[in-house]
């Protein structure tokens, strides 16, 4: 049998990548005389076009029957490669890489070293391509049904292409409306246009289109299954509010026991109020009021006139309304969950919390939003407007004690405030910052219009905000301090208000749902793409796409366009209708198999059943996924895996450790 | 001459391989002594591929994971591997091997520098241990 297996092996160079440390000359030389290798060659890009070529020619030239190439991982290129066999003729799965870039040129220092274990880990997949067997293609079909998860303005947009094409959409929003932290700002850098004004009219064109169902205040709670087939649990939350009878008339919320708002709006990040009945904004969507049983009387008390109730005239209001499961089939999921703001009374020393006058940014966004709380006023806590504001920088940004990366959005939101806080109150405004960092479209012209229009940069990451006076013009105001590395001394500047511009934090829940959908996420917590630079919305679970700030800090122009890609993605999965699966699953040899049922218990799928009549163990390939749990527990090695059968991994172990 | 020890390494394909690939990508240095080998979960790690990496001359092995108790692509592929690594501690030193010799780690995608730390460490412990030399 072995006289009739012809292997190619091919070394790549990677430019320098792999040359640079892996002497690819001796590792073609090595190749060249291990056993079956009929032809081993080395090219500077073998991913190329004249690098797959090469393959191609040789196997119809030299009739060769297996092919290795040594390159980067088979993360990357393991598809390309096989597709150049299967278009010479060359059964796919006829073919093994061996990753000498990630595992080894770029981990190694020692060349020799290095060289070596190029070696061991090409003589390790010439040893297994060699056990490799013709393994046909499965396929699946793709539900055309679409979940996206998190209606901000990723979700909003991504949920928008899909539908406008024609795809059934589930848009899942845990807040009481969609439109996510865009609808709380009044403005957008750089070009200042207003934020509800380009958002709301999404909004509503969500609400109204025919292919998306809204499912608000609602969360996914399981997810079965894989791509094109996936089954979700979604929990809709009570809100006590019927959605079908509301036509968000206020009525109720007029009418309720508290006949002012004392609560504090979450919307409104802290700096307006609500009743316990309550509509986040005026432009929420769905335009349905909410009732938050903590601070309803009737809910904690029993004891109420039930005035909503009684002022709805079409009978909305239900205290009875039950947390219901909905469950949805889709083919492909697009996570867009966000972020949130970093917390700022961590930082003790900036005061906030302790200082009335100390806000952030998203407090200051709010007052500064029309239909806000302070109706567009920035206020002080005593009601004036304030002569002076500071405006700190990186605050949880570029700090080794809270996050290490930059947030992004920070310095240009920070200057929109700048600009708006001067526009409506006319007081000075200091930045301290670290680095102004305005890369991007009319970014850098929009950071020298804010220095133009008299904003003062001080650079500096600020040591503390007090309230302790050395001087009568410091007295009853906030004094920053800081280092201005600038000037090289120490700074004091009294003023009214000061704001904290928060970084970006993953969303807490971006956990659960990591962990639901199987993707993986950063050490900080932000969902991990497939490859930063040419899968950037795919991940590791096929058919799982993410979009927005879920995936790293990003700003609205930025989630805009990842969105619409991850709904390019679906969509073409979608077009495609099915979707060719990697046919490593397992079987079992009916003539080895004892009975014994062992691989039964260990599936976590329940693909494994008993064939009575015969007394051995099946495996149902539809539902197989092909982790091989059940082959490393079979006593008497009947089950197996396509692709990764004992022999073949053992072949590579001992191959990896010849050299 | 210092000794180098051969360390096979079995890695799942989605956090730990992928972990590989990252440290890759991300440039971390780690003994070049650690060579891995793919499957497609933890679970598949049958013991028998490390008594024949043994066999064959490995001085160790260190099998990595997704992380307990929900990271595992397949579910609980995860807990399997950890059933079978300790019945494998036990069932070693009857061999006479140590069983320091294996090592498990769970390690996720993003986790390129744990990667880097245990392989350094692993390395270093076997290279205490000296060499298996199992058929000499």
């Amino acid at each position: 049998m072995s006289g009739d297996i012809k292997i190619g092996v091919y070394v790549c160079h990677c430019g320098r990548n792999i040359a640079e440390t892996v002497k690819v000359d001796k590792v073609v030389e090595f190749a060249k005389n291990l056993p079956n290798v009929v032809v081993a060659r080395d090219y500077k890009y073998m991913c190329s076009d004249p690098g797959q070529e090469l393959i191609k020619k040789d196997i119809k030239e030299f009739g060769l029957n297996r092919i290795v190439v040594a390159a980067c991982s088979p993360n990357l290129h393991e598809s390309t490669f096989r597709k150049a066999c299967k278009e010479a003729g060359l059964n796919p799965f006829l073919f093994q890489m061996a990753s000498i870039r990630e595992l080894d040129s770029w981990v190694s220092e020692d060349v020799e070293k290095a060289t070596e274990k190029a070696k061991a880990l090409v003589k390790a997949a010439v040893e297994r391509v060699m056990l490799h067997e013709v393994l046909e293609i499965q396929k699946t079909k793709i539900n055309p049904n679409v979940l996206i998860i998190g209606g901000g303005i990723a979700g909003i947009s991504a949920s928008l292409v899909l539908a406008d094409a024609g795809v059934k959409v589930y848009l899942v929003e845990k807040e009481p409306t969609i439109g996510g932290h865009m609808a709380k700002f009044d403005k957008t850098f750089p070009t200042l246009d207003c934020a509800a004004c380009i958002l709301t009219p999404k909004m509503t064109a969500v609400k109204s289109h025919p292919n998306i169902e809204l499912l608000t205040y609602s969360e996914v709670v399981d997810v079965e299954g894989y791509v094109g087939n996936f089954k979700v649990k979604i929990k809709k939350k009570p809100r006590y509010v019927r959605e079908d009878l509301c036509v968000g008339c206020y009525d109720c919320i007029e009418d309720c026991l508290f006949l002012e708002p004392i609560y504090e709006s979450e919307f409104d990040a802290g700096v307006g109020k609500r009743k316990p009945i309550y509509i986040p904004f005026p432009q929420a969507v769905p335009l349905v009021p909410v009732i938050d049983p903590n601070t309803c009387v009737y809910f904690k008390t029993g004891k109420c006139g039930n005035f909503c109730r009684d002022a709805c005239e079409r009978g909305a209001i239900d205290y009875n309304m039950k947390e219901e499961i909905v469950e949805v089939e889709v083919g492909t999921i697009i996570v867009a969950t966000g972020f949130k703001t970093f917390d700022a009374s961590r930082i003790v020393q900036y005061g906030y919390g302790r200082y009335p006058n100390v806000f952030t940014s998203l407090q200051i966004e709010r007052m500064l939003n029309s239909a806000g709380p302070t109706g567009g006023e920035i206020l002080l806590s005593n009601g004036e407007k304030p002569k002076s504001v500071a405006i700190i920088h990186c605050v949880g940004s570029r700090d080794e004690n809270y996050n290490e990366y930059c947030s992004k959005v920070c310095c240009m939101y920070s200057m929109k405030l700048a600009h708006l806080i001067k526009e409506r109150t006319g007081a000075e405004v200091y930045n301290f910052y670290i680095d102004i960092r305005a890369a991007g479209k009319g970014y850098e012209e929009f950071y020298k219009k804010i220095m133009s229009e008299g904003v003062y940069f001080i650079r500096g990451r600020v040591a503390e905000v007090t309230d302790i006076a050395k001087s009568p013009e410091e007295e009853g105001k906030l004094i920053v301090v800081a280092e201005d590395t600038l000037l090289g001394r120490v700074r004091r500047i009294p003023v009214d208000m000061v704001v904290l511009s928060v970084g970006l934090e993953p969303n807490p829940d971006a956990e659960k749902l990591r962990s639901l959908l199987k993707l993986s996420c950063t050490k900080e917590g932000w969902f991990l793409e497939k490859h930063p630079k040419l899968a950037p919305v795919s991940t590791v679970t096929d058919g799982v796409f993410i979009a927005g700030a879920c995936q790293g800090p990003k700003d609205i122009p930025e989630t805009v366009a990842q969105a619409e890609a991850s709904a390019g993605e679906a969509l073409s999965l979608i077009q495609k209708g099915e979707i060719e699966l990697e046919p490593n699953i397992a079987f079992i040899d009916e003539k080895k198999c004892s009975g014994c049922r062992v691989c039964i218990a260990m599936c976590p799928y329940g693909a494994i059943y008993f064939d009575k009549e015969k007394g051995v163990a099946v495996v149902n390939s539809a539902l197989c996924r092909g982790c091989g749990t059940c082959v490393a527990a079979c006593p008497s090695k009947a089950a197996q895996q396509y692709l990764f059968r004992d022999e073949q991994i053992l072949a590579e172990i001992e191959g990896v450790l010849s050299i | 001459m210092t000794f180098e020890p051969k360390i096979v390494g079995i890695f799942c394909n989605w956090c730990s391989y992928m972990a590989a690939d990252l440290a890759g990508t991300a440039r971390l240095k780690y003994p070049e002594n650690l060579r891995i080998v793919r499957v497609m979960c933890s679970g598949r790690i049958d013991p028998q591929f490390v008594f024949w990496a043994f066999k064959k001359g490995a001085d160790g092995v260190l099998l990595a994971g997704c992380h307990l108790p929900t990271d595992c692509h397949y579910i609980e592929g995860n807990f399997k591997c950890l059933r079978r690594y300790k019945l494998l501690k036990k069932l070693l030193p009857q061999f006479g091997i140590e069983p320091e010799r294996v090592r498990l780690e769970w390690i996720s995608a993003s986790e390129a520098d744990k990667l880097q730390k245990v392989s350094k460490e692993f390395t270093e412990e076997i290279r205490k241990l000296g060499p298996l030399n199992i058929e000499g």
